[in-house]
C-alpha cells in the first residue's frame, strides 16, 4: 500500500474578480508515494507543486479526489481529526519558518509540547535530534543567530521531532547556497536511508532530484506531465518540460544553434553516442573506433552519474582523410558501435 | 510659586489618580485591544479562523469609534457607563469609557503587531498539529511580543491624554488638577507643574517599554 495516493484530486480557487474565471491550481493529480521513497516533485513556480505538497497534510483543502495517507481518506476530515494525521507528517519550508521567539531547543520541543509529551522525553527526544542534524551546541541559541543552512537543519530536527513516517519538503534548499543546499540534501538522505522516512521534496532544482530522489514528478500547469524512475525521466523525458529540466543538468545533445557552429568548427562527420544504459561498455565503444583507424574528438555532451548508473550523450566529430573509402570505414564501425549503444549520426 | 507649594498634597492626590486610572484603563483596554486585535486578525481572509462577518463588523466597529473624538465619546458613551458600571459620572465612568476606547484603538495597533507574524510560522505549528488557541498562545503573542509591547507603550501616552478630559464627568487626575487650580484660577505655574509631572510619567513609562521591547526581541 502507498504511503501517500493521490487519486484525482484538485485544488480550485474561486475566482477573484465576479466576472473572472475559477483558478484550477491542481487538476486531477493522481500519484503514489511507496514508503521509503524519496519522490521529487519538480515544476516551474506556479505549477502548483507547492500547493500540491501542502494537499498532503491538508494545509489547504482539495476541492476534489481523495488523498489516502497509509490508507485513510484525509479529504474530508474535519480539522480536529486532522491534527492527529498531521503529527505523522513532518514539514520544512523554504523559509525555515521557525519560531523566533524560542531557542533552537524550544523549536525541536514544539511538535512534542503539542502532542503532549512529558517533559522528560521531551529533553532526551530533542538532545537525541540536535546531536543527529549536528548542532548540539546551538541548543540554546536563537534562530537569528544561526545560518540559513543551521536554520534549515533545526526545521529538519523539529519535523522529525515526533517520529513521523513521512516528511515533506517544500523548496526546502532554494534559499540555500549550493553547499549548504548539498549539505541538506545530504541530512536528507540520512533520514531516508537511516530512520526509513518517505520524503516528498518540492523544487525547481533538478540537481536537488538528481542528488536525492529515487522518483520524480514532472509538474506543469496544475498537472502531472510525467512520472517515474528518477534515471527515467533524466534519460529518456517525454515531455518538452521534462526535457528542459533535464537540460539544465546535463548536457545533453546540441540544439540546432549549436551544431551549426560546432559544424563550422569541425570538418568530419558528427554523431551523438546515447549511454542510456548501465551496461553499455565504453571502453569496447571508443576501441571499435581507435582499431579501425578513425580519429574521434569529443566536441559536446558529457556522461553524468544518476542513482549511480552513468548516462549522458557524447557528440562526436569523426575522421579518416588519411584512409581511402573513409566514408565506408566510418559507416562499418558506426554498424559496429550500434549493436553496443545508441548512435545518432546528425547531419 | 507659593500657590503651588500649598496645592503640593492636592498634585499628589491627582498623581495617585491619574496613575490609577491610566493603570486600571491600561487593563481592561489592553485586554479589550487584544480580543479586539485578535478577532480582527483571526477572522481576516486568509487566516486560521477566517469568518468574512465577523471581520466586517470589527472592521466597522474600529473605524467608527477611532475618528469620535474622545471628549464627545465621554458624552455619547454616557448612557452605555451608566448600564454597565452604574454610574455615567466620576472616576469608574471615565475608566470604562477610557477602555472602551482604548479596546478599540489598541485593537488596530495588535491587528497590525499581528500581521508582521510570517504566515509560514503559522504553517509550521499547523503542520506539526497545532489546533487555533494553542496556536494564538504559542505562537502569535510570542513572536510578536516585542512590537506588541512598543503598542502597549503607545497606546499608554494616549490614555494619559484621555484621562485629562475626566474632569468633565466629575472624575479626576492630573488634567482635572491643571484646569480646576491652574487654567481656571490664571496660576500657569501650576498647571507646569502638573505637565510637568505627566512628561516625568510618560518618559517613564516609554522607558521601561523600550527596554521591555528590547529584551523581547532580544536586540
Amino acid at each position: 500500500m502507498p504511503v501517500v495516493s493521490l487519486r484525482d484530486v484538485s485544488k480550485v480557487y474561486p475566482a477573484t474578480t465576479k466576472t473572472g474565471d475559477p483558478v484550477v491550481a491542481i487538476d486531477s493529480v493522481s500519484l503514489d508515494v511507496e514508503a521509503g521513497d524519496v519522490y521529487g516533485i519538480i515544476g516551474y513556480s506556479g505549477a502548483g507543486k507547492s500547493t500540491l505538497v501542502r494537499l498532503v497534510n491538508a494545509l489547504e483543502r482539495s476541492t476534489g479526489g481523495e488523498i489516502l495517507i497509509n490508507g485513510q481518506d484525509i479529504a474530508g476530515l474535519p480539522e480536529r481529526k486532522l491534527r492527529e494525521v498531521r503529527l505523522g507528517i513532518g514539514m520544512i519550508f523554504q523559509q525555515f519558518n521557525l519560531l523566533d521567539s524560542r531557542t533552537v531547543a524550544g523549536n525541536v520541543a514544539y511538535p512534542l509540547e503539542v502532542a503532549g509529551r512529558p517533559k522528560a522525553e521531551r529533553q532526551a527526544r530533542v538532545a537525541e535530534l540536535l546531536d543527529f542534524v549536528g548542532l548540539a551546541d546551538k541548543a540554546r541559541a536563537y534562530p537569528d543567530q544561526l545560518s540559513g543552512g543551521q536554520k534549515q537543519r533545526v526545521g529538519i530536527a523539529r519535523a522529525l521531532a515526533t517520529q513521523p513516517s513521512i516528511l515533506l519538503a517544500d523548496e526546502a534548499t532554494s534559499a540555500l547556497d549550493p553547499e549548504t543546499t548539498h549539505e541538506v540534501l545530504t541530512l536528507l538522505k540520512r533520514v531516508n536511508r537511516e530512520f526509513g522516512v518517505t520524503i516528498i521534496v518540492i523544487t525547481h532544482e533538478m540537481d536537488v532530484i538528481q542528488t536525492i530522489a529515487t522518483k520524480v514528478a514532472v509538474m506543469d500547469q496544475g498537472r502531472v506531465i510525467e512520472r517515474g524512475d528518477v534515471f527515467d525521466v533524466f534519460s529518456n523525458p517525454q515531455h518538452a518540460a521534462s526535457a528542459r529540466f533535464v537540460g539544465t543538468v546535463v548536457k545533453g545533445v546540441p540544439s540546432a544553434a549549436e551544431l551549426a557552429v560546432l559544424r563550422g568548427r569541425h570538418r568530419g562527420r558528427i554523431v551523438t553516442l546515447s549511454f542510456r544504459d548501465a551496461g553499455v561498455d565504453q571502453q569496447a565503444v571508443f576501441g571499435e573506433l581507435a582499431r579501425a583507424g578513425v580519429a574521434f574528438e569529443v566536441i559536446y555532451g558529457g556522461i553524468n552519474e544518476i542513482q549511480g548508473r552513468p548516462f549522458g550523450h557524447l557528440t562526436l566529430s569523426l575522421a579518416a582523410d588519411h584512409l581511402t573509402e573513409a566514408d565506408a570505414v566510418i559507416d562499418d564501425v558506426l554498424a559496429r558501435i550500434r549493436e553496443l549503444t545508441t548512435v545518432t549520426e546528425v547531419r | 510659586m507659593d500657590a503651588l507649594i500649598d496645592l503640593t498634597p492636592e498634585l499628589w492626590t491627582a498623581a495617585g489618580e491619574t496613575l490609577y486610572i491610566v493603570g486600571l484603563t491600561l487593563f481592561f483596554g489592553g485586554l479589550g485591544g487584544l480580543l479586539v486585535g485578535l478577532g480582527l486578525y483571526l477572522s481576516r481572509a486568509g487566516n486560521i479562523l477566517e469568518n468574512r462577518t465577523v471581520f466586517t463588523v470589527l472592521n466597522v466597529l474600529v473605524n467608527f469609534i477611532r475618528p469620535i473624538p474622545f471628549i464627545i465619546f465621554l458624552a455619547a458613551a454616557q448612557p452605555l457607563a451608566r448600564m454597565v458600571v452604574g454610574t455615567g459620572i466620576g472616576n469608574p465612568a471615565i475608566i470604562f469609557t477610557i477602555s472602551l476606547a482604548a479596546s478599540f484603538a489598541m485593537g488596530r495597533i495588535v491587528e497590525q503587531n499581528l500581521l508582521t507574524v510570517s504566515p509560514g510560522v503559522i504553517d509550521a505549528a499547523r503542520s506539526v498539529g497545532a489546533g487555533p488557541i494553542r496556536i494564538i498562545f504559542t505562537v502569535l503573542l510570542p513572536e510578536a511580543l516585542g512590537p506588541l509591547i512598543l503598542g502597549f507603550t503607545f497606546i499608554f501616552v494616549a490614555l494619559v491624554d484621555m484621562s485629562a478630559v475626566a474632569g468633565y464627568v466629575g472624575g479626576g487626575g492630573l488634567g482635572n488638577f491643571a484646569l480646576l487650580y491652574g487654567y481656571r484660577q490664571f496660576n500657569p505655574v501650576v498647571t507646569w507643574a502638573a505637565v510637568l509631572l505627566i512628561i516625568v510619567l510618560v518618559q517613564l513609562v516609554q522607558f521601561l517599554g523600550n527596554s521591555l521591547a528590547r529584551k523581547a526581541l532580544r536586540r
